[in-house]
């Protein structure tokens, strides 16, 4: 029984050891390590590929990551560019372009990397790559997709201007809260009392702030022709001398510059809910008739579209933030819904170059369509080549 | 020329940065940041714009007694509460343990949680106004509104556990949300991609031009 004992003992403190012994055993090298210049960059980076170590997922099961080196000569000391975990074969060795950054990889100098598999104490190294060199692209291919969309929209938008200016009619739907402004305006001076706009959070390189502009000047516009004194509360300084330029030209456009008052635009502040407090202060205070806001909002918007509902004022919204739409819905009395804030200046202009991009809007939505259809139905079948042909790299 | 140079600077700044956007290489991939650098540079200066007319627009306010007019003793106040005190902390006026760092965070952040938190109510009054089933398009999203509700909730996991899985609160929701949402949402986002490539279009070839004021 004794010697049973020992001889148990024996053999499992020799597995013991094997397994030890075999942790720490060197794995296999990865193999065919290559170099090349990353694809579609500026120019300082390089892609280095491998094959996995035989030893990593398989054999002894031993690698646990990767480790990516560099130098500039083979026959050189090699620094260590970045690790991989184990089961990747691929890493970009990205450096900076600026020559003062210590990462600084210069481009069209040539480099040679090793990847060396790592086990928990030892590792592997493989043999040195091919040389390469890191070099700018004068084209994004992966952008293809998106340079093929931009010259048909453009080509669209070409064809309907065109069009427009010989004179050919185009029609476009009516936009309920675009309809309303003129009654709203029309309300306002009937009461006696101002209307407020408020452009909302964006900053004036916001498209949605730049279409609330555009807005802006035709409601400025009539506004000055009514007599109606117009408020405009800004959260962003830039925005408010915009604003301001915008409803000047506006007011010596309808032929009253003696009405135009700078001080009805003026900045509150750049904090949110500060300027919400000042703003639901104005409209508690002044008792608008008419709220617009159009413009970019994000948390204030139901905030203050209940404020304008409790102070009794029509309020017209509209918003690209798909979040904020349901509470401008669901609060205001007419709501521009996404795109149809872009299209209202085209819309309240009514002029036939402007309507002539509404029109090649909606024969990029057809195309839109078309191609979610199609790509539905490659999906489906797992027709890969199709899909491919959509794929962005940015 | 005053209208046709902002129009000129808008076209070459615009076409140009649709060109880098494709191209990569030096010294195309430096213009975005440097375009950037230069619109912060201006927002910068008009910080200093934005606050002379806030102090401004206060000052006539007082000195004329229009409505409202004690407001604006407390924003001349906190105005120069505040920059007295940055001033007195010197750099680093930001830091914890500062006094502007208190004033902000014993003034202003109350303040600020305070009007955030006024939207909990806004939301039940809004809902109660949207939710009221007018005509069929109204009853339906009070429907959905009713099951979504109930189906992100404890009480609604009681109410339908008998049902079989599927067919129970939470699962409408999940299906709510994962199908007639997000394709409705997916459709108001494609229209607004399109809207701002073709508004951005009428801007670069001067077709749109309040913003340098004019038409």
């Amino acid at each position: 029984m004794r010697k049973i004992t020992i001889s148990l003992l024996t053999i499992f403190l020799l597995t013991l050891f094997v397994n030890i012994s075999f942790s720490q055993e060197e794995p296999l090298p990865p193999s065919e390590v290559k170099a090349s210049d990353t694809p579609n960059d500026n120019g300082h980076s390089i892609t280095v590929t491998w094959k996995l170590s035989p030893d990593d997922g398989a054999g002894k099961k031993n690698v646990v990551a990767y480790e990516i080196l560099r130098s500039d000569n083979p026959e050189g000391e090699f620094e260590i560019r970045g690790v991989a975990p184990a089961g990747e074969s691929r890493f970009d060795d990205k450096g900076a372009k600026e020559k003062t950054d210590k990462n600084y990889l210069p481009g069209h100098k040539n480099f040679y990397y090793k990847v060396r598999a790592k086990a928990d104490k030892t590792f592997a190294e493989s043999e040195v790559s091919n040389p390469a060199f890191a070099y700018g692209q004068w084209y994004h291919t992966g952008k293809t997709t998106v340079l093929i969309g931009v010259i048909l929209f453009s080509a669209f938008a070409l064809y309907f201007i065109n069009l427009a200016r010989k004179g050919k009619k185009l029609f476009v739907r009516p936009l309920a809260g675009i309809e309303a402004v003129d009654e709203a305006i029309g309300r306002a001076t009937e009461m006696g009392k101002p209307i407020l706009y408020i452009i909302g959070l964006g900053s004036a390189d916001m498209i949605a702030t730049i279409a609330s502009f555009t807005i802006l000047s035709r409601v400025a516009k009539k506004t000055a022709e009514y007599q109606t004194p117009i408020l405009i509360p800004c959260y962003d300084s830039v925005v408010m001398a915009v604003a301001q330029e915008t409803v000047r030209a506006a007011y010596l456009e309808a032929g009253r510059p003696d009405s135009y008052k700078e001080e009805n635009i003026f900045f509150v502040t750049s904090m949110q809910f500060a300027y919400v407090a000042g703003v639901n202060g104005i409209m508690l205070r002044e008792r608008p008739a008419t709220n617009f806001y159009l413009g970019k909002f994000y948390a204030e918007s139901l905030i203050l579209a209940e404020t304008g509902s409790v102070a009794g004022s029509i309020q017209i919204s509209g918003t690209d933030e798909i979040a904020q739409i349901p509470f401008f819905i669901a609060a205001t009395d007419y709501t521009l819904i996404g795109e149809e804030l872009y299209a209202a200046s085209a819309y309240l202009g009514k002029e036939p170059v402007l309507l002539g991009t509404l029109k090649a809007q909606d024969w990029g939505k057809a195309l839109v369509i078309i191609s979610l259809i199609l790509g539905a139905l490659a999906a489906s079948f797992n027709f890969q080549f199709f899909l491919n042909l959509f794929r962005v790299q940015l | 020329m005053r209208r046709e140079v902002p129009l000129a600077i808008t076209a070459i700044v615009g076409f140009t940065l649709i060109v880098v956007y494709f191209i990569p290489h030096p010294p195309f991939n430096h213009f975005r940041n440097f375009f950037e650098d230069l619109f912060f540079i201006v927002a910068a200066f008009a910080i200093w714009l934005g606050c002379l007319n806030l102090l401004k627009v206060n000052a006539d306010r007082f000195y004329f007694k229009r409505k409202g007019w004690p407001f604006a003793i407390v924003v001349w106040f906190g105005f120069f509460l505040m920059v007295i005190v940055g001033f007195w902390d010197g750099r680093g006026f930001m830091n914890p343990g500062t006094t502007f760092y208190y004033l902000y965070d014993i003034l202003y952040y109350p303040l600020n949680a305070t009007m955030f938190s006024i939207l909990a109510f806004f939301v039940a009054s809004a809902s109660y106004r949207a939710f009221r089933a007018r005509n069929k398009e109204a009853t339906m999203l009070l429907v959905a509104a009713m099951v979504v509700m109930l189906g992100r909730v404890p009480f609604g996991y009681y109410l339908s556990s008998w049902l079989p899985e599927g067919w129970r609160l939470g699962n409408i929701t999940d299906w709510v949300m994962d199908f007639p949402q997000t394709a409705g949402q997916r459709a108001i986002m494609i229209g607004i991609a399109l809207g701002i490539v073709s508004s951005s279009l009428r801007v670069l070839l001067g077709l749109e031009r309040t913003f340098a004021s004019g038409e």
